[in-house]
């Protein structure tokens, strides 16, 4: 089932443009990866689909219909929620209150916080992800970057995305770090979510990743699937192809 | 059957999970650092200054910490959600004047005056969330600009309007006390006169830690002001919670200017200049970080009270009130420092 389809789109900041021409589709049960280089316009194609930005030229279909989202709060009520390396927690808020931040739950006449609710829901979402914490109260600043990323999307999972899209989820952590991450990537997939997934990493998007997809200054370069490709040829694509063997050559010791 | 799911929920703890002590927990509250100078200045004064001993002194200490303390709170809100309001103190005299003159000049029932200075006030409060909101332009300029303006207005309308610097006289208007009784009365308790005041600022304080830590707004004051772009990808409206704190700093800047006017029955136009340092100096004595997004609405309150008690205390303890500010500029920066070394535990493993 495709649930948002990009025919053609296109972005630009005043005179860069920054996305041409973007075909593609996010289906549920399935991992999108976007690849490419650092400017290649990654962040800039979800922040379209996550309802930060819109785009210029060309449509984006969410479940077959043309849609421009005013606000992420839009894109969330259609079940499409985006973790950024970057954004996803306030370090400062205890783990509770950032995993149900913009989604609070309240009870009663006045519209209190339900804290008792949200403070268990928080410990067993996280415990379900393999992440006990016995204060939830903590700020999650104290957490490690990885568990960070995994209370997001835990969080995305839990107010039930049907598109996640993750911004770089790796990019900052080590190897450990990054296995935990990806299988809760590949979890959210199997539960049905369609996923995107943004990479630099070609071994990481080749670990759970059904399609493929490499921008090079805002363009498509490469688009194919799994069965398509082999890892060998998808990190030779991302190094620019030819330019690697170049690279090789010139970095090689005599 | 508890204690087996208790046995049970213990044994998923992983060991690398450390039990937080009490102690770590304390720490971590941001009151805790003017807390503790709180309780230090009252002892001190009480052992230097014989005066301060008497009841009635402490009637005067909270009367003192109240005006201030009432203004802490919305100032506090909006630091933790991340902006400052430089128009405070001048907002508290524009919205007096306004209903002074209004209720005068047109001899309304004084009540009709209070109502529409309080839509004045927010409008101001509006007015500096809008164009912070919409200029981007960081809020201590946004601000800035404000409270010069309110400043200049303050004086230049009212001399236009009555023709001297302070308002007429409004004592003998109609509402003046039914209105006098709500802002501005005293009540006594085992002989001591107790100004009222200081009911009212218990009551802002109890409704601000109330917002902030048990609605859905308060965690959206943090959000905002701890990261607004996370805060934003993940639905909150932060330019509604914004502007509706600057409006509650106009609502309160209502409130003290209605205590002001129906405590002195005139209001002089060129007050409350300056005081809006004093409300933010309590907010971060209380704990409030500068760069938003950590704070409490009752260290601000003992941020207040330390105010009151060094302003008072100086004088019965006979010195030199010009003390008073070369005082509060060291406790400042005593409380900025303990405050960033308490979180700086606080937020160790
Ligand atoms: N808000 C903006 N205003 C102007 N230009 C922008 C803006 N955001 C991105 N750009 C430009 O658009 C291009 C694509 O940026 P984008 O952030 O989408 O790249 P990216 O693929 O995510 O890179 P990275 O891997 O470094 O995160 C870059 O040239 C960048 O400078
Ligand atoms: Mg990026």
């Amino acid at each position: 089932m495709t649930l948002i389809q990009m025919s053609n789109v296109g972005k630009r900041y005043g005179n860069i443009v920054a996305l041409h021409d973007i075909s593609l589709r996010v289906n549920a049960g399935e991992i999108t990866c976007v690849l490419g280089d650092n400017g290649a316009g990654k962040s800039t194609l979800i922040k379209i689909m996550s309802g930060l930005h819109h785009h210029d030229s060309g449509e984006m279909l969410v479940d077959g219909e043309p849609t421009r989202f005013g606000s992420p709060r839009e894109a969330l009520d259609r079940g499409i929620a985006t973790v950024y390396q970057d954004l996803a927690v306030v370090a400062l808020m205890p783990v509770w209150r950032n995993f149900f931040l913009g989604s609070e739950l309240r009870r009663g006449p006045f519209k209190v916080l339900d804290i008792d609710t949200m403070r268990a829901t928080t410990r067993s979402e996280l415990a379900r992800m393999g992440i006990h914490l016995n204060d939830v109260e903590q700020p999650i600043g104290q957490l490690s970057g990885g568990e960070r990323q995994c209370v997001a999307i835990a969080r995305a999972i839990h107010f039930g995305a049907r598109v996640l899209i993750l911004d770089e989820p790796t990019a900052a952590l080590g190897v450990k770090q990054s296995g935990v991450v990806l299988k809760y990537v590949a979890a959210a997939r199997d539960a049905g979510l369609g996923v995107v997934f943004i990479t630099h990493n070609p071994h990481h998007a080749y670990l759970v990743g059904d399609h493929f997809i490499l921008l090079n200054r805002g363009r498509m370069r490469l688009d194919c699937k799994r069965a398509e490709i082999s890892l060998d040829d998808l990190t030779r694509e991302m190094a620019g192809g030819d330019e690697l063997t170049a690279l090789t050559h010139e970095l090689q010791r005599t | 059957m508890s204690s087996a799911s208790t046995a049970e929920a213990e044994q998923v703890v992983p060991e690398r999970v450390a039990r937080t002590s009490l102690a770590h927990r304390l720490l971590a509250r941001p009151e805790l650092g003017s807390l503790v100078g709180a309780i230090a200045i009252f002892i001190f004064f009480l052992v230097i200054a014989e005066p301060f001993r008497q009841t009635s002194s402490m009637a005067t200490v909270l009367y003192v910490s109240s005006t201030i303390g009432i203004m802490a709170v919305p100032v506090a809100l909006l630091m933790i959600g991340g902006e400052f309001d430089l128009s405070a103190g001048v907002n508290v005299t524009a919205s007096s004047l306004f209903a002074a003159m209004l209720s005068y000049q047109l001899s309304l029932n004084v009540w009709l005056g209070v109502l529409v200075s309080l839509v004045f006030a927010l409008g101001i409060g509006f007015l500096n969330g809008f164009l912070v909101m919409t200029t981007k332009i960081p809020s201590f300029l946004v601000t800035l600009g404000t409270f010069l303006m309110l400043q200049g207005a303050n004086i230049a309308v009212t001399k236009q309007v009555s023709g001297q610097v302070a308002t007429d006289n409004i004592s003998d208007m109609d509402g003046f006390g039914s209105a006098r009784r709500v802002f501005a009365s005293s009540f006594e308790v085992g002989g001591v006169s107790i100004r009222v005041t200081v009911l009212w600022w218990l009551l802002f304080v109890a409704i601000g830690t109330w917002i902030l830590l048990r609605t859905r707004f308060g965690n959206w004051i943090f959000a905002v002001g701890g990261n607004v772009d996370s805060a934003r990808a993940v639905g909150v409206p932060v330019r509604q919670t914004k502007i509706a704190l600057f409006m509650g700093v106009g609502l309160c800047a209502w409130f003290m200017g209605m205590h002001r006017l129906f405590a002195f029955n005139t209001v002089q136009s060129g007050e409350g200049v300056g005081n809006e340092f004093i409300y933010i100096i309590a907010a971060v004595i209380g704990g409030c970080l500068l760069t938003g997004g950590y704070g409490s609405a009752i260290g601000a309150a003992f941020g207040a009270l330390i105010f009151g008690m060094t302003n008072q205390g100086i004088v019965y303890a006979g010195w030199e009130a010009d003390w008073f500010k070369f005082f509060l500029g060291i406790m400042l920066l005593f409380a900025t420092v303990l405050n960033m070394w308490v979180r700086r535990l606080a937020v160790r493993r």
